[in-house]
């Protein structure tokens, strides 16, 4: 979708467009203590692509996500966005890769002092400085359009229901226009309405700004919807990686068990 | 072994030292909290230089530091005033009963002024500020953290350093001393309405005999040395608030942690401070 503001790049950021993923994830490793959650695994997305991450619960789904923005580090392994391995980076560094990455967390995560109009803001008060007021109030109000919440601007987080602060954490989340999504069970704890309708604007959104997006969920159907491919994790491993026939054909014990009890 | 001594074959695999159970077990109950106390201090160590790098690079979060002045400063005034203007009431009442025993009624101005000023007035605000502003800041970040607002805000390339802890402690630093003259102004008001209720003395007079052959030294130092209990109520706060595991638990445990470690540490630089003062500016 063609918006008035869209972000530009900075000089000297690399846009790979051909060939290389744009997320990659190789031989990444973490583990808390004794507990070992990812055990090298390798997954990566090319742009324009939705990749789904299924798994049990603590199987480690949420941990590689905060381990793409680099909100956990790895205990080995690396996680290269456009081609640019995360790992060392300094801060500052850290700082341009993670404006192009959106992320809408479990529990949406909004500052719950400020309003839904202020939390969609929020970002570009930081980073888009050049954006006057008006632009700025412009461009919120179109990205809480885009999410259904055009209406509940003033409204405090804590007024808006779980469903509803998903969609103003998704509008935060592409704020910047980012060409990287994550989203970290977006239809949990939704009523089935509203998770379809969650899954239908991620559809909507993938297709109009063509991002690279991993989607980590419990929810078969919804993964069916709205990721390309999917990822099946297990005991930290990636136990499958491939489109929903690759898993009904697949002969992985787990991988049965999974589409069974799903 | 003939000749007296052990050859080296004779000696045999080490082995393990076997402590007696209820020693070892006093041990490890012993070693547990002094490890737990110096890792306080490495992650606080660690903490603060991370704040102090946030805080003196660009750019400034000029909004949210306004917003913390208004929180931390004009918020607590009324509190601070109050507590101010108590303890002047009482300094007063004391003061006039001691003095009159040892003949020196006509100390009791420049007493009353001493007493807030120097003492009472700064550690006073100090405590009242540990409490409100302590228990305040370290209850907000917690809730960020364990509601992930703080790894949201971390997730939009914003360093929460600067974002949420370089604001508070600098505004705390800076409110400190102004709330300190809030509570002494009060405390002189008061401790001289008292005094005014049972024996007339103008203020004028209260004033000038109070303040007589009084320096600057005598008054400033006292007064800006809130500012260090400014930097420990802050750092503390936010510290705890910051690093909180668990949900509503490590919520209440960073807000109880912040108020008793902010109060403890404010009391004991008071005793540093006070030397300090007395050395520096005799």
């Amino acid at each position: 979708m063609a918006t008035a503001y869209d972000i530009p790049v900075k000089q000297g950021d690399v846009q790979k467009e051909s060939g290389a993923p744009i997320v990659a994830v190789k031989e990444l490793r973490k583990a808390f203590g004794s507990h070992k959650v990812l055990n090298a695994i390798n997954l990566s997305v090319n742009r324009g692509e939705t990749l789904a991450v299924l798994g049990r619960s603590g199987t480690g789904k949420s941990v590689l996500l905060r381990l793409i923005i680099r909100l956990e580090t790895p205990d080995s392994g690396s996680v290269c966005i456009h081609g640019e391995n995360i790992a060392g980076l300094a801060l500052d560094r850290m700082g341009d890769i993670r404006k192009k990455i959106g992320f809408l967390f479990q529990h949406a995560a909004l500052y719950d002092s400020l309003t839904v109009a202020e939390n969609v803001a929020f970002p570009l008060e930081h980073h888009r400085r050049d954006m006057s007021r008006r632009e700025r109030d412009d461009w919120v109000k179109q990205l809480l359009a885009e999410v259904g919440m055009e209406g509940d601007l003033g409204k405090m987080p804590s007024d808006i229901s779980g469903g509803m602060q998903k969609r103003v954490g998704l509008a935060r989340a592409l704020a910047l226009k980012p060409e990287i999504l994550l989203l970290d069970e977006p239809t949990a704890g939704l009523d089935p309405i509203s998770s379809g309708e969650i899954d239908d604007l991620i559809l909507k959104l993938q297709r109009e700004r063509q991002m690279a997006s991993i989607v980590v969920t419990h929810d078969l159907h919804s993964a069916r919807t709205i990721a390309n491919r999917l990822a099946l994790l297990d005991q930290g491993n990636v136990v499958i990686d491939g489109n929903y026939e690759d898993l009904q054909n697949s002969d992985i014990a787990f991988v049965k068990e999974f589409l069974k009890q799903s | 072994m003939s000749n007296g001594f052990t050859t080296v074959s004779e000696i045999g695999p080490p082995q393990p030292v076997r402590l007696n159970p209820l020693l070892s077990r006093v041990l490890v109950g012993v070693a547990r909290p002094v490890e737990g106390f110096f890792e306080w201090f490495g992650s606080l160590g660690i903490f603060t230089w991370q704040v102090l790098k946030a805080a003196v690079t660009p750019p400034c979060e000029w909004r949210e530091l306004i917003r913390q002045l208004d929180e931390i400063g004009s918020k607590s005034l009324p509190l601070v005033a109050l507590a101010g203007a108590a303890i002047g009431v009482v300094i007063s009442m004391e003061a006039r009963y001691s003095l009159s025993r040892f003949g020196a009624k006509s100390m009791f101005p420049a007493t009353l002024v001493y007493s807030v000023i120097q003492v009472m007035g700064p550690i006073m605000t100090g405590l009242i500020v540990s409490g409100r502003v302590g228990a305040g800041i370290g209850a907000e970040l917690a809730s960020m953290k364990v509601t992930e607002q703080i790894d949201a805000i971390e997730a939009s390339a914003i360093n929460p350093y600067r974002l949420l802890a370089a604001t508070r402690i600098l505004a705390c630093i800076l409110m400190l001393p102004l709330l300190t003259i809030a509570a002494d102004g009060c405390g002189l008001l008061t401790g001289w309405f008292a005094q005014t209720l049972v024996e007339p003395l103008s203020f004028h007079q209260f004033i000038e005999s109070g303040f007589h052959g009084a320096t600057f030294n005598a008054f400033l130092p006292p007064t800006f040395k809130t500012a260090v209990y400014g930097l420990i109520i802050g750092l503390i706060a936010c510290f705890q608030g910051m690093r909180t595991r668990g949900g509503a638990e490590g919520v209440g445990r960073a807000a109880t942690n912040s108020v008793v470690l902010a109060s403890l540490f404010v009391i004991l630089a008071d005793v540093v401070l006070v030397k300090f003062i007395l050395v520096v500016f005799p």
